[in-house]
């Protein structure tokens, strides 16, 4: 008798606790998306106003006329070309390189695990430091890069800051930070792929290059589209390693949309282009992003019933 | 399994040594070039040979940058020491209030769950800047510009959804089971999640609060805009650095290679957790 009092209460505070507990134990993340969507739609609405902080005064909606401009603003279609580019030249080189890698450093021995590691630094380096460690190295009067090159026969290489290599000097520095990342989930994956079609194709005497072809890269394409996805998410919006190279320069060779809503916003004070431009970049990545997280939940499925 | 010839030996040998040389150069490079003066760095052609110094590494410590005309003030160790505050507490107040509701998500299956889950890994995606502009301009009203209250408030971005969802898939792994017998011998809810859950994803919260620290330390674009200069970490300290030291590019390279120790030091040392984050939870190690 007396200990079913006792419980009883007990049973009803458990009750009312477990009710609200989800929402006490998840209300920073709750806050955490409001924090995030209060700032998104004022960035919304920054969009379809005609404001620049210079001129507060003139502030005033003109609903789509940011991104009506836009049709015939030879600006923004270079900014959509540059960035283009950029996601397309970083991600194809990481992807092809990054596989490369991962098919030498297959096999679990000491030291591959110990060049795999090692291989990780540049991923640990800040993309803006990166930048500025090529930098010095591509100094057109000391930067032992551009010795190098005076070697090859290229004479007074300016790499950054000639308009016809920035694009090439920016995109050698992402794949050095970057490649290591794509090598390290294909690793992953490689490492998980089942044994026995490979030892039966071995058996069977099959080429190497067919079971390449046939076998390997079928079965790693989840990891393939994963890797691929998240990077171009990443590479479209690349900020750091731009900004700290040559922000944006020479001319407007390298204004990718970060970099040009940075400059919009802060250097001609222009908030209303700035936030339509972050809108389609957002517009890009959102779609880009709902196919990886599908994706990515799926492989962790797999990985999971696995394991 | 298959025998390599000595001719694919000598390829894979031949694309490993170049892959290495590819990646680790760089930083053996701005290694070597930290030990030296103006006058070694400057030489054509560029040698590995000379007299190693540590002046760069000792002004830097010291604050002051003697320059040809006068003696100059520099705050990089200030900026180093930003760097290591935001970092650390920004993960220490992520995992805080990471770590209860990743369990949420993953065990209290309740309404609205999957939504805001979601929309914080979408916004994971989403352009940095355009959450940071209008923030700025609401950080100036609100009195928040420029502290670094203001900074661990933003680099929540960063971190908070990382550790969400690396810690979900750990508590996902915990077989109910294990769970229900504890509740079951009479222990309640925050035993339970102490003794049971805590223990169980420790890797995982681990990997979480490893990769945190390092997306943190090696963030530039939120202190970028929202910081001014005593405030500012060493990613964008450094590039200010150059402006203000024009050509003493010894202490620049000194200083790349102290602000990017940390990370490769932690790096070294987790390596596993770092691994296992880094494949985002498609792998286990």
């Amino acid at each position: 008798m007396s200990t079913h009092t006792v419980d009883a209460p007990k049973k009803r505070n458990f009750k009312i606790s477990k009710r609200y507990l989800p929402y006490v134990l998840s209300l920073p993340a709750l806050l955490m998306c409001i924090g995030i969507l209060i700032p998104f739609f004022t960035a919304v609405a920054y969009s379809l106003q005609r404001y620049r902080l210079s001129q507060p005064w003139a502030r005033k909606w003109n609903w789509g006329e940011n991104y009506l401009n836009f049709m015939t603003d030879p600006a923004f279609w270079n900014t959509l070309k540059v960035s283009l580019t950029y996601a397309f030249l970083t991600v194809g080189v990481e992807l092809l390189l990054g596989l490369g890698i991962a098919l030498l450093l297959q096999k679990r021995t000491r030291f591959n695990n110990f060049v795999s590691i090692m291989l990780l630094m540049p991923l640990m380096t800040a993309p803006a430091l990166a930048s500025l460690m090529w930098k010095l190295m591509t100094n057109p009067g000391f930067g032992v890069l551009s010795y190098w090159a005076t070697l090859l026969g290229i004479e007074d290489m300016k790499w950054a800051s000639d308009p016809s290599t920035a694009m090439m000097t920016v995109v050698i520095v992402d794949v050095w930070v970057y490649t290591p990342f794509i090598m390290i989930l294909l690793l992953a994956g490689l490492r998980s792929l089942p044994r026995q079609p490979f030892e039966a194709a071995e058996l069977d005497g099959v080429p190497r290059l067919f079971v390449f072809w046939k076998i390997t890269l079928p079965m790693l394409t989840p990891f393939l589209l994963t890797a691929v996805l998240f990077r171009v998410i990443e590479s479209i919006q690349q900020f750091d390693i731009i900004y700290a190279m040559t922000q944006g320069g020479p001319g407007d060779k390298l204004t990718v949309f970060q970099v040009e809503a940075y400059l919009n916003f802060f250097q001609s004070t222009n908030v209303g282009r700035s936030a339509a431009l972050l809108m389609i970049l957002w517009l890009i990545t959102y779609i880009l992003s709902t196919i990886f997280i599908k994706n990515w939940l799926r492989l962790r499925e797999r990985a999971r019933g696995e394991g | 399994m298959h025998k390599a010839s000595v001719l694919e030996r000598t390829l894979r040998g031949i694309a490993l040594t170049l892959v290495i040389f590819f990646f680790m150069f760089p930083i053996f490079w701005i290694f070597l070039m930290s030990f030296q003066t103006n006058e070694t760095i400057l030489r054509v052609p560029p040698s590995m040979i000379f007299e190693p110094t540590l002046t760069n590494y000792r002004s830097l410590i010291s604050g002051t940058l003697e320059g040809s005309t006068a003696t100059l003030e520099i705050r990089f160790m200030s900026n180093l020491y930003n760097s290591l505050f935001l970092s650390v507490t920004s993960v220490t107040v992520g995992l805080l209030l990471g770590v209860p509701a990743a369990y949420a998500f993953a065990k209290l299956k309740f309404r609205g769950s999957e939504d805001i889950a979601f929309t914080l890994l979408s916004f994971r995606f989403a352009p940095p800047l355009l959450v940071l502009l209008p923030l700025t301009i609401y950080f100036q009203k609100i009195g928040l510009a420029d502290t670094y209250l203001g900074l661990i408030w933003v680099y929540q971005l960063i971190v908070l959804p990382l550790i969400l969802w690396i810690v979900r898939g750990y508590f996902e792994d915990i077989p109910s089971d294990i769970e229900y017998a504890h509740r079951i011998a009479g222990h309640g809810f925050w035993s339970t999640f102490t003794k049971i859950a805590l223990p169980l994803a420790g890797p995982g919260i681990a990997a979480a609060g490893l990769l945190a620290f390092i997306f943190a330390w090696n963030n530039f674009i939120f202190a970028l805009v929202l910081a001014s200069a005593d405030k500012q970490p060493v990613t964008v300290g450094a590039l200010a650095f150059i402006t203000a030291s024009g050509i003493n590019y010894g202490q620049i390279a000194a200083g790349i290679m102290l602000s990017i120790a940390p990370t490769f030091a932690l790096a070294l040392y987790a390596q596993r957790y770092l691994v296992e984050g880094l494949s985002l939870g498609a792998v286990k190690g």
